[in-house]
């Protein structure tokens, strides 16, 4: 049998904390919960991460990674602003649908438990992946004509709070459709809403 | 028998459609005298000299290095003759012609009264087809609108010392101007983190974010070799223009050009992802020594 590396059983700690995390929660979550959940001893998981508040900040920045990427290959296509916003969209909902721990850990445990994420994590330093493709396709935008000039946080208020409140109210149970229905009218509704007036 | 004398580089100012302000300019060079005494000034049009305009533009004589200034349009004047026919005359025999200014290197501000046919003598903004192409390689562009006064003194001390002077695509020095104008800012550490500055004239913040300033993209040495010997306009706080790139005069040259709050310009050669993701971590810190005045900050604070 091939040998587990080390980074394999980096990334089997985050893929199992995420999940622990986004459905227990931040603080009923222990070490030797996630340790048990590798299959591994909790002396050992210290080798990989020496705390909670660490591994904790590490999966925001993992996540953020994660969406940065994913965001950076619309922002590449040769497609339209409209588009793009099509596929922003889509792809987060498909992430809610295919891995909702890190859209339910980003929602409940980041946003939830901001005295964790003080010290090492505050303002960009964890999520800058992430909104720097929303400021590269907002630019991007603005530069071709397609979107209306504004202040970057209203536009990306608009556009990233609707995402992860329907995303929430998914999550909830709350929605009567699935989110893959309402994939269109948020497209269309984020574009009526951003595009040049 | 020849004197030492005698053997001085001819030179001869000449001027396209200009305001004046790089002869006023070179005025302030603090080593002025010392400098035109190495070579024989045949004509400058501030300063007594053996020959008038109207001699220069009997195309008569020759000289050894033209000082070019203004923007060349063909049909201008000067003493009743076409420009074209003086600038070519003597640029056929020069050893090396100087143009001095952005209107004389690019175009400048005075392309835009005849934008069709003026340009500068070698370049037409980027683009390498002004009307004296073909003396290509005997052409040095001092841009700046105006130059600074020691770029012109580098220059010519260059050329009477026979030094060969370096230059970049653009044919400007790489000495002057392979620098950015944000190299020796006085604000870098308010550009490093993100603090803006809240008004003109003031000695706190970065001038990048909201007031225009072109430093991090223009080639210049404003602030490292400071004008008057003593400042730079961004010293004093008001924005670099841009007044030495092909692209100047831009428009409203008081406010930065920015696309949802995004930059459309970042540093020169620096990727935009790579700018943003490194101004958003910068401005997640408060500093409080860089977001009041100066003055009032107390160690003890």
């Amino acid at each position: 049998m091939a040998r587990v590396t080390k980074e394999e059983r980096k990334t089997g700690i985050i893929s199992a904390a995420l999940k622990l995390f986004s459905e227990k929660g931040f603080y009923i979550t222990t070490i030797p919960d996630i340790a048990e959940k590798v299959g591994m001893s909790v002396g050992n998981f210290y080798n990989y991460f020496k705390s909670k508040d660490i591994l904790a900040k590490e999966l925001v920045l993992y996540i953020s990674e994660y969406i940065g990427s994913q965001i950076r290959e619309i922002n590449e296509k040769e497609i339209s602003t409209e588009e793009k916003i099509y596929e922003i969209v889509s792809m987060y909902f498909n992430m809610a649908n295919e891995k909702p721990e890190m859209i339910e850990y980003f929602l409940r445990v980041y946003l939830s438990n901001r005295e964790v994420f003080g010290e090492g994590c505050e303002g960009m330093i964890c999520v800058s992946p992430f909104v720097t493709e929303m400021m590269i396709f907002f630019n991007d935008g603005v530069e071709n004509g397609d979107l209306y000039d504004q202040d970057f946080f209203s536009a990306f208020g608009l556009f990233m709070g609707y995402l992860g409140g329907m995303v929430f109210l998914f999550g909830e149970k709350i929605l009567p459709e699935p989110l893959e229905n309402y994939k269109e009218s948020i497209s269309q509704n984020i574009y009526n809403a951003l595009k040049a007036r | 028998m020849h004197s030492k004398q005698d053997k001085k580089p001819t030179l001869l100012w000449l001027q396209g459609v200009t305001c004046n302000g790089n002869t006023h300019s070179f005025f302030n060079l603090p080593y002025l005298d010392t400098l035109l005494e190495k070579f024989e000034l045949l004509y400058h049009p501030a300063i007594e000299t053996e020959y008038t305009l109207a001699d220069v533009a009997s195309c008569t004589f020759s000289c050894d290095v033209i000082i070019f200034e203004g923007t060349y349009d063909p049909l201008f004047q000067r003493a009743g003759v076409n420009l074209e026919k003086i600038l070519f005359h003597y640029a056929e025999s020069a050893k090396q012609i100087i143009a001095a200014g952005s209107c004389a290197s690019f175009g400048g501000i005075f392309k835009e009264v005849a934008p069709q046919r003026s340009s500068g003598i070698l370049f037409n903004e980027e683009q390498k087809s002004g009307p004296l192409e073909k003396y290509s390689e005997k052409i040095i562009n001092l841009s700046g609108c105006p130059i600074h006064p020691e770029w012109m003194g580098y220059t010519l001390s260059m050329i009477v010392n026979d030094q060969k002077i370096f230059v970049d695509e653009l044919h400007r020095p790489v000495e002057l101007y392979s620098n950015l104008a944000h190299h020796g800012c006085t604000r870098n550490e308010y550009f490093e983190w993100k603090v803006d500055s809240k008004g003109f004239g003031l000695k706190e913040g970065c001038l990048f974010y909201e007031q225009g300033c072109r430093a991090p993209m223009t080639h210049a040495s404003c602030n490292k070799i400071l004008w008057n010997e003593v400042s730079s306009k961004t010293r004093i706080g008001t924005p670099c223009f841009g007044c030495t790139e092909p692209d100047f005069p831009r428009k409203n040259l008081f406010s930065t050009k920015t696309n949802m709050s995004i930059p459309q310009d970042v540093p020169l050669g620096v990727p935009k992802r790579s700018y943003l993701t490194m101004a958003g971590i910068a401005k997640t810190f408060h500093i409080k020594r860089l977001e009041g005045k100066l003055i009032d900050y107390k160690t003890t604070d």
